[in-house]
């Protein structure tokens, strides 16, 4: 059975959603999707080390080998976000019933975990295959029901920012399919491998420049890069709380990873930076996410939203990382990508527990939390503390790689950027940590409860990994770099 | 040509229209004309397909839809848009400035006809079925397809959590119970239909068609039978409970024919040890992951029309 | 018949109203028409990919040589279902915008939202922060 590993962590997650349709009953299938989402963080674990010790995994599906069937390609870089996002999935399912509970009715929720299983499924998808057009399939399933998650907000405005969402994202969708075509075109084949060896052989062209553009274009919308970010801090507003600590750590993650692999994999160093000179359009752009991101964040009266717009900076920093298209810089953008995802979905796995006992993520609401709920508030602040990239947490890690990688490309300037928006963090973050234990409650609040352990103890988990990771840099950065230098020298092995 | 430049009209008229009746039609009428083109382009089964979703299911999604909600645009909102069309036109000499570069329409020496190819025209020693559509769609690239009916399953769950929980409503429009002459008129085809679908689900290997056609067609002789009988009759029949058992079901049994071939020692999807003779297993393999696609897309289209009808305008 | 690219120019013309209406537009139907228009040539586009002059249907059979290319095809199959699933979902969340809102008019929609957004603003300011 170990070498149909790399089909199972799929298959069991998207087999299990029509199961949960089958049982109906909210509990059994929150255990049927617990146990799906469990295995594939297992079957992630077990990859992991098959490809760290082996090298690349193909699996080709229906026994067709590539071009003409569909390969699934497990290599370093991929396996690293199969991981990170079987482990957030699992993660925030635990905590998933009190949540669930609150803000959508009991009779719905087996539809919501088969929606949640079909999200997972089309994220890993997306991640492990090696065939251009697949990618497409799986991006429109996970698409498809993350439109379905955030539509379950308990507000109205849900259906609007769903709505406003779907629209964007099937025009990202069909720019992707678009690029896609163009590249089939001129190479006539659909596999990923192929298809940059191909390319590579052609050169560059005018097709392949606007192949390109497209695909930049189609992927940057999926993972809200500005300036094709509109949907995004709607979205992860009003979608339910414990939607947006899963969105928000693995949606965005995979665009980025999609676009990573087109970029290195299809397209590869040489044609995209030195002939097509993607760089000169990602960094500037990239940098002013951080920027103007990070600014609004600070103007926000709603956390979710802050937190929302502060995702849309980090978004920023991983692309810088891809844009200076070296090995360090993009082993920062890998590394942020898995850090970020950690600390950005304990952060909003507290709001969920917040969520849970005063109804509301409004800043005037959450004034002395930090008596009313100590372990709430104090796991906030220590993922908070995680994405300002206070030395010794995860976010410290990735942001360091980033600044020695401007630095070691000679862009001096970019490298100060960095640790200026980073002062933005800091102003963003302390506001809510201001209100939460420098403001005495409001005079009619109710007394508070903590938050049930079965979602703080998650919400914890994931704060000890911020720390974690921040001191233990082994799996993250060890990983990361020789995905980097996979990617940037495209030795297969 | 002549097509496509009708097809270029009826795109401007619709953003003209503020009737919505008017321009869903119209949508339809597009549809139809895109379904000619890919005929014309030799793109058989696509065209059939389209020709049944887009022409036919979505348009009557759409109408549903209007019922439900308001006819006209607001003609306040119906002006011309100078910072979009630039932006159109900006991204449109983008793509046209790539299209230099492209083999010529037409082409037979273009590298997608000589690269992958050949082996699937000559792929009856490994196949065996004429139509090549069908054997890429359900063997060579059969994830994709399973990957696709999961995209349909994953539509109806949405639509399942976002139409059925509110009110019942009353019974809508019981409609022909009335007239009679209609009623027997109507009733006629309806087994014609259905057989019709059985004949396009098996018939895919040779000619177009397949399990997502025949799915549609059959869904359309329920939607002739509830239109006959009212939505109360029919959704006795067609209980919510055993339409999202067939919309599972659907899922599972491609993904059991998947899982069966691994347990045969061979990869996900590999009909080959299906049975003794790889051909025979390809063929067993293709029929019932083709009869898995048409039990989702026939339960999917029956619920989307049922939840679409019993809403009442609010 | 040589039309070289202007087949793919025409695609292109498409492809772009389609944008247009998507983005210019502000009712939620014709919003939807436009991506429909949208996805469509993008279909149209790979199904002109696939074209083989001189060329058949896919569908092996006697005396015929030269077949168009069937890849595109199965592609395209996929794309159409998918865009009909998107579709459907979409037009659901329509009918539940139209009972919450009552407007299929994105522009009055997001004027409901931001009248609520400064609502909720000056409310959170006349219960004020009780400054100890």
């Amino acid at each position: 059975m170990i070498e149909h590993l790399p089909i199972l962590q799929i298959l069991v997650p998207m087999l299990t959603a029509p199961l949960c349709v089958l049982s109906r009953r909210p509990l059994v299938s929150w255990g049927l999707a617990l146990t799906a989402t469990w295995f594939a963080l297992a079957t992630s674990i077990q990859l992991l080390i098959r490809v760290l010790a082996e090298g690349t995994q193909s699996y080709e599906l229906g026994g067709w080998p590539p071009p003409w069937g569909i390969e699934l390609r497990i290599d370093l870089v991929n396996v690293f976000v199969l991981l990170i996002v079987t482990a957030i999935s699992s993660v925030v399912l635990t905590a998933a019933p009190r949540s669930l509970e609150k803000e959508i009715s009991s009779d719905r929720h087996y539809l919501f975990y088969a929606a949640y299983l079909l999200c997972m499924t089309g994220l890993l998808g997306m991640t492990a295959t090696g065939d251009a057009f697949n990618v497409f399939v799986f991006l429109e399933i996970s698409s498809l029901s993350s439109y379905i998650l955030i539509s379950l907000g308990p507000t109205r405005r849900a259906l609007h920012s769903a709505f406003q969402y779907l629209v964007m994202g099937t025009l990202g969708g069909t720019f992707v399919l678009l690029g896609v075509g163009m590249l089939y075109m001129v190479t006539g084949t659909l596999n990923i491998v192929d298809m940059g060896a191909r390319l590579g052989d052609l050169g560059p062209n005018r097709t392949v420049l606007v192949a390109l553009a497209v695909i930049v274009v189609g992927t940057s919308i999926k993972m809200a890069l500005f300036p094709l970010h509109a949907w995004l801090p709607n979205a992860y507003t009003y979608a339910p709380a414990l939607v947006t600590a899963f969105l928000a750590a693995t949606a965005t993650k995979v665009a980025y990873y999609m676009l990573v692999k087109f970029v290195f994999r299809v397209f590869g160093v040489e044609l995209a930076f030195t002939a097509l000179r993607l760089d000169a359009v990602l960094m500037p752009v990239a940098i002013l996410a951080m920027f103007i991101a990070s600014t609004v964040a600070i103007y926000q009266s709603d956390v979710k939203r802050i937190l929302a717009y502060s995702s849309l900076a980090q978004i920023g920093y991983m692309v810088l990382g891809l844009s200076l298209a070296s090995v360090t810089g993009l082993t920062g953008g890998i590394v942020h990508l898995f850090n970020h995802a950690i600390m950005k979905s304990a952060l909003f796995l507290a709001l969920a527990c917040v969520v849970l006992r005063i109804g509301s993520t409004q800043l005037n609401d959450m004034r002395g939390l930090g008596r009313r709920m100590p372990l709430t508030a104090a796991a906030f602040v220590g993922a908070g503390l995680g994405l300002i990239g206070v030395p010794m947490t995860a976010g410290f890690v990735s942001k360091w790689f980033l600044v020695l990688a401007a630095l070691e490309s000679g862009y001096w300037p970019v490298a100060v950027l960095i640790l200026l928006s980073s002062l933005l963090a800091v102003i963003y973050i302390w506001r809510v940590i201001e209100v939460m234990y420098f403001q005495p409650p409001p005079d009619d609040a109710a007394k508070l409860t903590e938050a049930p352990w079965s979602m703080l103890g998650p919400t914890w988990v994931l704060v000890g990994a911020t720390f974690y990771f921040g001191i233990s840099t082994s799996l993250t950065v060890g990983v990361a770099s020789q995905a980097a230098d996979l990617l940037v020298n495209g030795a297969a092995p | 040509m002549v097509l496509l430049a009708f097809l270029v009209a009826i795109t401007w008229a619709i953003i003209q229209l503020r009737d919505l009746f008017a321009a869903v039609m119209l949508t339809g009428i597009f549809s139809l004309i895109s379904a000619c083109l890919f005929m014309v382009m030799d793109a058989v089964d696509v065209a059939f397909t389209e020709a049944a979703v887009g022409a036919g299911i979505s348009t009557i999604l759409m109408l549903r839809t209007l019922a439900l909600t308001e006819g006209r645009s607001d003609p306040r909102y119906n002006r011309l848009e100078l910072g979009p069309l630039a932006v159109v036109v900006a991204i449109g000499a983008v793509l046209i400035y790539g299209t230099f570069d492209m083999p010529r329409f037409g082409d037979p020496n273009a590298p997608i006809h000589t690269h992958m190819v050949p082996r699937f025209l000559e792929q009856s020693s490994e196949i065996g079925i004429p139509n090549i559509v069908t054997s890429i769609l359900g063997s060579y690239r059969g994830y994709d397809t399973f990957g696709e009916t999961t995209v349909v399953f994953t539509a109806a769950i949405g639509v399942f959590l976002l139409l059925s929980d509110l009110r019942r409503g009353r019974r809508v429009d019981d409609a022909l119970r009335d007239d009679i002459i209609l009623r027997i008129g109507a009733k006629a085809p309806i087994p014609f239909i259905m057989v019709f679908a059985l004949y396009v689900q098996f018939h895919g290997d040779y000619g177009p068609g397949g399990g997502f056609q025949a799915g549609v067609i059959f869904a359309a002789a329920i939607v002739l039978y509830t239109l006959v009988f009212g939505l109360a009759k029919a959704e006795k029949i067609f209980r919510r409970r055993r339409l999202e058992l067939l919309v599972a079901g659907g899922v599972l049994l491609y993904g059991a024919v998947g899982v069966v071939s691994m347990l045969f020692g061979g990869n996900f999807l590999d009909y080959n040890v299906l049975a003794h003779d790889p051909v025979h297993g390809q063929h067993y393999g293709i029929l019932l992951i083709e009869l898995g696609v048409g039990i989702t897309v026939a339960a999917v289209m029956v619920s989307l029309f049922f939840l679409f009808a019993r809403r009442q305008q609010v | 018949m040589d039309v070289g690219l202007y087949n793919y120019w025409a695609v292109i013309v498409l492809m772009m109203t389609g944008l247009y209406v998507v983005i210019s537009r502000s009712n939620l139907i014709k919003k939807l028409i436009g991506l429909n228009v949208f996805q469509v040539s993008v279909i149209m586009f790979y199904i002109s990919i696939g074209k083989v002059k001189g060329g058949t249907a896919p569908i092996l059979e006697e005396g015929f040589e030269v077949y168009s290319n069937p890849v595109p095809h199965v592609l395209m199959l996929t794309a159409i279902v998918v865009g009909v699933a998107t579709l459907a979902l979409a037009l659901a969340l329509v009918v539940r915008l139209h009972g919450a809102y009552g407007t299929i008019e994105e522009d009055e929609i997001a004027e409901i939202d931001t009248r609520e957004t400064n609502a909720l603003e000056s409310n959170a300011r006349e219960i004020g922060a009780p400054m100890s």
